[in-house]
């Protein structure tokens, strides 16, 4: 999907299925995603679409209830699927890290910001405990917090929102990372600290070319930040475009419709909302996942899977995905067989 | 201050609340002004939005128009009587006609009982209709905001967000209030799922006459629901006028700030960016003068030592030195 270089995160029809009471619940299904070096790619859906279980899978973070499959799980050439867990905590927190939403509960009540920022330079990184804190000192003054020093030494109730959200990403950026995978960073936070955060993450990113994979339900920071877009629907990857081209001219009617149905894009007092609600484990439709709310939806959808379409089409996984907003049928060529 | 409106249904005259916070065992106590000198006149079938980030004192003003707490001083007048110092029986009385919609459908809800249950809890309560009659007033509502009536034996467990939320506004509704507070009332749900509830809220507003208090940090929801806009910072309003007049020429640097700082849903606007620095003041010590001037790029001597009044400029009343 990008070929141009190799990417440094490489995914391919990565499927997670957990062990319910009432039978498997597949929560991600068939993603494909690849990301390179210096590029923010946004993951956007809504609840319950399937977008931290993915980055969770690729973390290994899951529990054992789930069951995680994919063709290519690779990342900086390695294929996380057939390390061992040794090896893999050896990735994790060092070249690949991530950073949680809601930093008031991710951060340990009981420690210091300055012990728990420590602790994973500790384990990855080979400095001693005077070069640990040296970097502690230096990594909270990289993310704005005035008087490092005295911060290291406070414990998280005494930060604001903000403030903690900055801890947590400078122990994401601690052993200096490849790849930081950001889930909702800014989602408990107020909108002129949203605007601080994202600023950081963007330059950090310029700066130091790491891959940011950054997962969102929020269109506004998508258009704001993101070089590219993968839109989750039901634990589908629907749609993948470039940032402008998806704003511009949604391709899958899942897409399309979110977007009409945002208030600052809206023209009349009624917004042109989707009917309906995801569907759950039970009532899960046989054809396309997104026919029960689709205008455009026909027997086919609500009968056959959709195919996947090519990337002039942002690889819109439709029967008839939309050209400016009208829908046109796929080729018969491009039917698989 | 806002001009009194005579059909107002609800006026709020120079409110005020502030609490006694004990900082531990040898320390004074201190006070927190959470909310200080907030006026409006709200008109029925209008929507008046109350903006602000965390701490801006927005609940704490929410409480107060819904008579969960007295008012510290001001009046808060509901169809031309001042409740904010009426005797137990007459806010009694009064309370029916403001009700509250709260931002967590999740928690606002007793999972132990049905929503119909739920929905003719206040009949019970405030009036003396026998049960059929109560069961066919929630049944009517329930079918106002979308639900079926084979919903009213059910839990809140069995409903997704949307619904709930359905089910809130339900129970405000039902007794008939001339005024909805809507604390934060879409901020946990769904884009998809946002979008019909806002769309239900605009028409019972048609169909039932009530006016809204809408509270929300949300400023895509806020220019999309509003008539009426009052930007809050740290418990004064320093910006309320109509919307338009807010939304394309803010004035008050907070509010520039507030409306730069919100992302645009499109990646080919072209905006400047004001990112404040810092974070909102402790209110346990907040800076002499304007509340703003730490943080604001326009701050001079005089806003370090005169707390700016709100003023009419420009078609709004704004709380700015340097605005003109």
């Amino acid at each position: 999907m990008n070929a141009t270089s190799t990417p440094l995160l490489s995914i391919r029809n990565l499927s997670v299925t957990f062990a319910t009471g009432r039978g498997p619940f597949r929560a991600v299904d068939k993603v494909d995603l690849d990301v390179a070096a210096g590029e923010l790619v946004a993951i956007v859906g809504e609840s319950g679409s399937g977008k931290s279980v993915a980055m969770l899978a690729v973390m290994g973070l899951l529990p054992w209830t789930a069951t995680v499959t994919a063709d290519r799980l690779s990342f900086d050439g390695k294929d996380l699927l057939a390390l061992t867990p040794r090896e893999r905590r050896k990735i994790i927190g060092r070249d690949l890290s991530m950073i949680f939403q809601e930093p008031m509960s991710s951060l340990n009540p009981c420690f210091t910001v300055g012990f728990q920022l420590r602790e994973a330079m500790k384990a990855h990184l080979d400095l001693d405990k005077t070069a640990r804190q040296k970097r502690a000192v230096e990594l909270l003054d990289l993310v704005g917090i005035p008087e490092p020093e005295r911060r290291l030494k406070a414990f998280p109730h005494q930060l604001s929102g903000g403030m903690s959200q900055r801890v947590m990403i400078a122990m994401a950026l601690a052993c200096n990372p490849k790849l930081i995978i950001a889930d909702e960073p800014t989602t408990a936070l107020d909108v002129t600290i949203q605007a601080q955060i994202l600023d950081l993450l963007l330059r950090l990113q310029k700066d130091s070319g790491v891959g940011l994979v950054l997962i969102t339900h929020d269109m506004g920071v998508v258009a704001e930040t993101a070089q590219r877009v993968c839109v989750h629907y039901a634990g589908q990857q629907v749609e993948m475009q470039d940032t402008r081209g998806l704003f511009r001219d949604p391709h899958h009617p899942y897409t399309s419709a979110l977007l009409a149905a945002l208030p600052e894009r809206a023209s009349g007092r009624i917004l042109p909302s989707i009917p309906g609600v995801v569907p759950g484990l039970a009532d899960r439709p046989a054809g396309c996942l997104f026919s029960p709310r689709c205008r455009f939806a026909t027997q086919t959808c609500r009968t056959i899977p959709p195919p996947r379409a090519g990337a002039d089409l942002g690889y819109a996984l439709c029967h008839t995905p939309l050209v400016d907003g009208h829908p046109r049928a796929l080729k018969k060529l491009e039917m698989p067989a | 201050m806002t001009p009194t409106v005579p059909q107002a249904v609800m006026e709020a005259i120079d409110l005020a609340q502030s609490y006694e916070v004990t900082r531990g065992l040898l320390a004074k106590p201190a006070t927190v002004k959470a909310v200080a000198g907030i006026s409006f006149a709200l008109a029925p079938r209008s929507t008046l939005a109350v903006v602000g980030e965390s701490g801006s004192g927005k609940s704490t003003l929410a409480r107060m128009l819904t008579m969960i707490e007295k008012p510290g001083t001001g009046a808060l007048m509901i169809d031309n009587v001042d409740v904010a110092d009426a005797d137990a029986g007459t806010r009694r009385r009064y309370r029916g006609e403001v009700q509250m919609v709260f931002q967590n459908p999740y928690g606002s809800l007793n999972p132990r009982q049905t929503i119909g249950a739920a929905i003719e809890e206040p009949l019970l309560v405030n009036t003396s209709l026998s049960a059929a009659e109560r069961r066919e007033r929630a049944i009517d509502m329930m079918k106002r905001v979308g639900l079926r009536p084979e919903h009213h034996g059910r839990y809140p467990h069995m409903f997704s967000g949307g619904q709930r939320q359905r089910i809130a506004i339900a129970r405000a509704l039902v007794l008939r209030p001339k005024i909805l507070v809507l604390d934060e009332p879409v901020s946990a749900l769904d884009v998809s799922v946002r979008a019909q509830v806002l769309n239900l809220l605009v028409e019972l507003q048609e169909s039932l006459g009530v006016a809204y208090v809408f509270v929300s940090h949300d400023l895509g929801v806020v220019r999309h629901m509003a008539d009426e806009v009052m930007v809050m910072y740290l418990g004064r309003a320093v910006e309320h006028g109509p919307r338009d007049a807010i939304f394309d020429d803010p004035r008050h640097p907070y509010t520039r700030a507030l409306m730069s700082a919100t992302p645009v849903a499109d990646p080919e606007a072209k905006k400047e960016r004001i990112v404040l620095e810092g974070e909102l003041p402790s209110p346990f010590d907040p800076p002499a003068g304007c509340p703003f001037n730490p943080r604001c790029p326009l701050a001079f001597d005089r806003c370090r030592r005169e707390n700016p009044p709100l003023e009419m400029k420009s078609g709004r009343m704004v709380a700015c030195w340097a605005v003109d």
